[in-house]
């Protein structure tokens, strides 16, 4: 038994762990209150809105809030299930693009000798501190060179490449066993059969972890369609979610806590699920 | 694993594109575009360090607003906010699983609501009318008797948009060293109390942060990255760049409103190179305490 009768990763409940439930559940309730607010928010109808005294909880949770969404997006010229589109195909493309990607120079780092495999990693572990927004004017300079100003590929292209997914990816591989891989190439597979058939399907955590991430990154993103696009038509969900929220109404209000839980809604479910593939994931993640 | 000369090269090239043409290009043009005059329509004209020297004497609101601002958020969104997500991540691994697990998801919640849903979120919490919740749980609390028009308010504009960010700041690095306190062999703290660790403090210095310094590093790249990628809230919530007198006017939003609204793309092109300076600094740090260098 370590010190203080508490100890790392408890099979069982002891008195000793009261102290730290004290503090972790107001944290906790702190951290929540707002999404819970918002998710309640979303449900009120408008008298509830208006309400004074304001109620944190909704009493007679109607969806008005949701279809004046859809009504307003009728009446302007883009139909919502436009950008709901948009928003699908960009992040389909994104997560699964960056999830190829990344697993396929994880596999070469990770597992493959050559010779500038340590100067790539350095850099790419440098590139972790990237700030896209600090050096968002050259961006805009590059994607106009390239040639994909105001199409589909502005949302996609300049996300596919994470330094943090390939970084979790890389690392997670190095503990798949080398014997495996010389294995498989006794029987006379190739490279890209070995990734395909070994690799991939023992690195499934770090796949799904990088998904989230690339998810994240992709789904709530307003940059690329503010910034990087023109034409109101391939603009994403985000983007017109985004516009709602400046609305000053109390509809304004009920519509945009709506809109906040149609954008965050996905990212949660999706962690819900996977979250014993990240844990597992992040167990490897140290950097030395 | 041997394979051809080539083939690792193959595996890295989609990557490697995309990686230099918009990570790696954009960063050396910021670089080349800082000593140069450009608003976009011309060609760049050499100026050599003017931008940096106008940067450090001229522009006022840089030096009396923007880089106060900007030093006071990373420290409190970064260093603090990472010891923050350490203490947290700490306690959460005295727990036993069931609990931790969904303490640990509320709190990792907030960080995937940054962006969008944040903005949103936030700015119906500070409405600035008595129906806005936050004004009326001050009002009956008895702290206030006037609502507060939160984000018009220069007093309170800052220490909201730190709040904020610190509320969504326990992302990816408290979760990997969350993954790195729960992997420490429990024989090393049962040896350490033989060899006489007394409280909770040494055993924290001495065995936990030493035994999982790949993950504080990881931690610490994140929370910084966290910190300055942060640098939109004030802008998102007030919706207006300046914010309201320059109240929460950061790196971030300076170079946006030199790049985009004024087309000064030589002289936004200076602060970015600032800004990635003053990252790399941190993460200098970072290294420094947790890296195995020898």
């Amino acid at each position: 038994m370590a010190i203080g009768g508490t100890k790392v990763n408890p099979k069982k409940f002891h008195k000793n762990q009261i102290p730290f439930y004290l503090y972790l559940i107001p944290v906790a309730v702190f951290m929540g209150a707002p999404i819970v607010y918002i998710i309640n928010h979303a449900f009120k109808p408008m008298d509830e809105l208006f309400a004074f005294p304001p109620k944190f909880f909704v009493s007679n949770p109607s969806l008005i809030n949701f279809r004046n969404l859809f009504q307003t997006a009728a009446g302007s010229s883009i139909p919502i299930s436009r950008y709901i589109f948009n928003s699908f195909i960009v992040t389909v493309a994104v997560v699964l693009l960056s999830i190829i990607i990344s697993t396929m120079a994880g596999f070469a780092l990770s597992k493959m000798k050559f010779k500038l495999k340590n100067t790539i990693f350095e850099v790419n572990n440098l590139a972790l501190m990237f700030v896209a927004t600090a050096v968002t004017i050259p961006r805009y300079l590059t994607i106009n060179a390239v040639g994909i100003l105001d199409t589909y590929w502005a949302h996609i292209l300049p996300l596919i490449a994470m330094p943090v997914c390939l970084f979790l990816i890389k690392q997670f591989m190095d503990q798949v066993p080398d014997s495996l891989l010389e294995a498989a190439q006794l029987e006379g597979a190739g490279a890209f059969r070995i990734y395909w058939k070994v690799i991939l399907p023992l690195t499934k955590p770090a796949i799904a972890t990088g998904a989230i991430l690339a998810f994240q990154s992709v789904w709530t993103n307003v940059e690329t369609s503010n910034l990087f696009t023109s034409s109101e038509g391939i603009r994403t969900l985000g983007f017109y979610m985004n516009t709602l929220s400046g609305v000053g109404t109390v509809q304004g209000q009920g519509m945009a806590a709506a809109a906040a839980m149609i954008m965050f809604v996905p990212n949660l479910l999706l962690f819900v699920v996977m979250q014993s593939s990240v844990m597992n994931t992040m167990a490897y993640s140290g950097m030395k | 694993m041997r394979t051809k000369k080539s083939t690792p090269y193959l595996f890295l090239a989609p990557y490697l594109i995309l990686f230099s043409v918009f990570i790696i290009i954009p960063t050396v043009m910021a670089v080349a575009l800082s000593f140069t005059n450009y608003n976009a329509v011309q060609t760049p004209e050499f100026v050599g360090l003017t931008n940096y020297i106008n940067l450090l004497t001229q522009d006022s609101i840089f030096l009396q607003y923007v880089l106060p601002n900007t030093i006071l958020f990373a420290i409190v969104v970064g260093p603090i906010g990472y010891m923050l997500a350490f203490f947290l991540a700490w306690s959460l691994s005295q727990l036993t699983k069931l609990p931790r697990t969904i303490l640990a998801l509320i709190i990792y919640s907030p960080s995937m609501t940054m962006g969008v849903a944040m903005t949103v979120m936030w700015r119906v919490v500070f409405l600035g009318n008595q129906s806005g919740i936050a004004n009326y749980v001050l009002t009956q609390l008895g702290i206030i008797t006037e609502p507060i028009v939160w984000m018009l308010n220069t007093n309170y504009i800052m220490p909201i948009v730190i709040v904020v960010a610190l509320w969504g700041s326990m992302g990816v690095g408290f979760l990997a060293m969350l993954a790195g306190l729960l992997n420490i062999s429990p024989e090393l703290y049962e040896a350490a109390a033989i060899d006489g660790v007394r409280n909770r403090f040494q055993e924290v210095f001495y065995i936990t942060i030493p035994s999982m310094k790949p993950q504080m590093l990881f931690g610490a790249v994140m929370a910084v990255v966290n910190a300055f990628q942060a640098g939109n809230i004030g802008v998102m919530l007030t919706g207006s760049n300046p914010t309201p007198q320059y109240a929460a006017q950061l790196m971030v939003n300076h170079i946006e409103d030199y790049g985009f609204a004024r087309y000064e793309m030589g002289y936004a092109a200076a602060v970015s190179v600032a800004l990635l300076g003053i990252i790399y600094t941190f993460s200098f740090v970072a290294r420094r305490l947790f890296g195995e260098k020898d």
